[in-house]
């Protein structure tokens, strides 16, 4: 019996107009992405009907539902900078290890005295102290959170990268980022330190409403 | 100088026939594994990106030594705890000055803030649609609109809270204000006459 012949089809397609689409892709999100590392709190932060895009280049005051407050700077040579300011101030040695991880890491929450601890704990350990922690103390006896605050300035003022930025109108902006269900007495005495050092312009931290109406 | 052999057994010397055809290999080559690691990377920075930029309001306090300015066209919002909101209009005389309830409605203190605002919210409206139909440049338009919003007769807001108030509710107010075109407004202490007066209204 004479075998019935298929026609031989290739079974490769052009795919080269996929290819081509999915490598502008590629580069689209590539270029567009922006990693960030993990936060270690959780912000509800309220909405707003303002569209103003928070610029680059800040100094952020994180408040938790709680009224813990964190503190973020973007810049890792800054927060290097940063980093061996505070250790000056509280008499901490921080080794060249620990330098390292914190200019990469972000939000951070932890009195000094606790500090070294945290930057030498693994992930895992820094999610449970994330979680124990009372934030930086904002109490007037101890109010460390004006120091980070201070020492974030001095060391972007001193920061090279920074004056390129500032060329272009890029200064160093300062934020709070509160949770929208937190006592406004938080937020008060935040906005207090920041007044007592002489920043009296700064951004509050929304999302973005769709309509203008409030619930 | 370096030498490129390109004599091929001597066959070339001729080139009357045959022409040294190139071994015609296949155009298409397999692209499998490289369209696989495009969507790979695709799908891992797709899903990585977060498209929604936060967003920011962004506020001046006043300096804390300053001379308190007298305003004669000024509302008083004071917040406190689950969502209330009282205001008054003018100045506080002890006494005298009652505490409005409102609400954060459509037809709550954003009405208030409409009426009493209406001469500059007008002017920065019409601002705004002249910039929409591009008959002023931008520039002008935020200059102007800032004039409008700082003109004497613009209203001037005071947002004072308790010890109860959300952050959420501030936030709301401040939303308010600059869809009623307020230009002019501040986070000031509660005075005590103030705290008492809400306390008792509830």
């Amino acid at each position: 019996m004479p075998k019935i012949k298929v026609p031989k089809k290739s079974p490769s397609l052009d795919m080269t107009p996929m290819v081509d689409l999915a490598f502008l892709l590629v580069t689209f999100f590539m270029l567009t992405t922006k990693f960030r590392p993990e936060e270690p709190v959780v912000v509800d932060m309220p909405s707003s009907v303002s569209s103003k895009i928070l610029p680059e280049n800040t100094l952020t005051i994180t408040v938790d539902s709680a009224g813990r407050a964190f503190f973020n700077i973007d810049g890792q040579s800054v927060r290097r900078n940063l980093l061996t300011r505070i250790g000056e101030k509280y008499k901490i040695q921080f080794t060249e290890d620990e330098l390292k991880k914190f200019s990469v890491m972000s939000t951070i929450g932890m009195p000094a005295d606790k500090l070294k601890a945290y930057l030498d704990a693994p992930d895992s350990e820094r999610k449970k102290m994330d979680k124990a922690t009372g934030g930086i103390p904002i109490d007037t006896l101890n109010n460390q959170l004006a120091d980070w605050i201070v020492y974030g300035w001095t060391a972007a003022i001193s920061d090279e990268a920074y004056a390129k930025k500032k060329e272009s109108g890029n200064e160093l902006r300062f934020a709070i980022k509160g949770d929208g269900g937190v006592d406004y007495t938080y937020i008060k005495r935040i906005i207090e330190i920041f007044q007592q050092n002489k920043v009296n312009r700064f951004n509050l931290i929304t999302n973005l409403q769709a309509t203008p109406t409030t619930e | 100088m370096a030498e490129v052999n390109t004599d091929q057994g001597g066959s070339a010397k001729g080139g009357k026939h045959g022409k040294v055809r190139a071994k015609k290999a296949s155009t298409h080559i397999d692209m499998t594994p490289m369209v696989d690691l495009a969507f790979l990377l695709l799908t891992f920075f797709m899903l990585t990106t977060t498209f929604s930029k936060p967003k920011t309001i962004e506020i001046n306090m006043p300096v804390k030594d300053g001379e308190p300015t007298k305003v004669n066209n000024a509302v008083t919002i004071l917040l406190s705890d689950k969502d209330r909101v009282f205001w008054y209009y003018g100045e506080f005389k002890p006494g005298e000055t009652q505490l409005i309830k409102s609400d954060f409605s459509d037809n709550g203190i954003r009405k208030v803030l409409l009426d009493k605002n209406a001469v500059a919210h007008a002017e920065v409206m019409k601002l705004e649609e002249q910039l929409a139909k591009r008959q002023i440049a931008d520039s002008t338009f935020k200059r102007l609109s800032v004039e409008a919003k700082s003109q004497k007769s613009a209203l001037m807001v005071l947002i004072k809270t308790d010890d109860k108030a959300k952050y959420r509710n501030v936030i709301d107010i401040l939303d308010e204000l600059s869809i009623a075109s307020v230009g002019k407004y501040a986070i000031v202490d509660i005075m005590k006459d103030e705290y008492d007066l809400m306390q008792n209204a509830n």
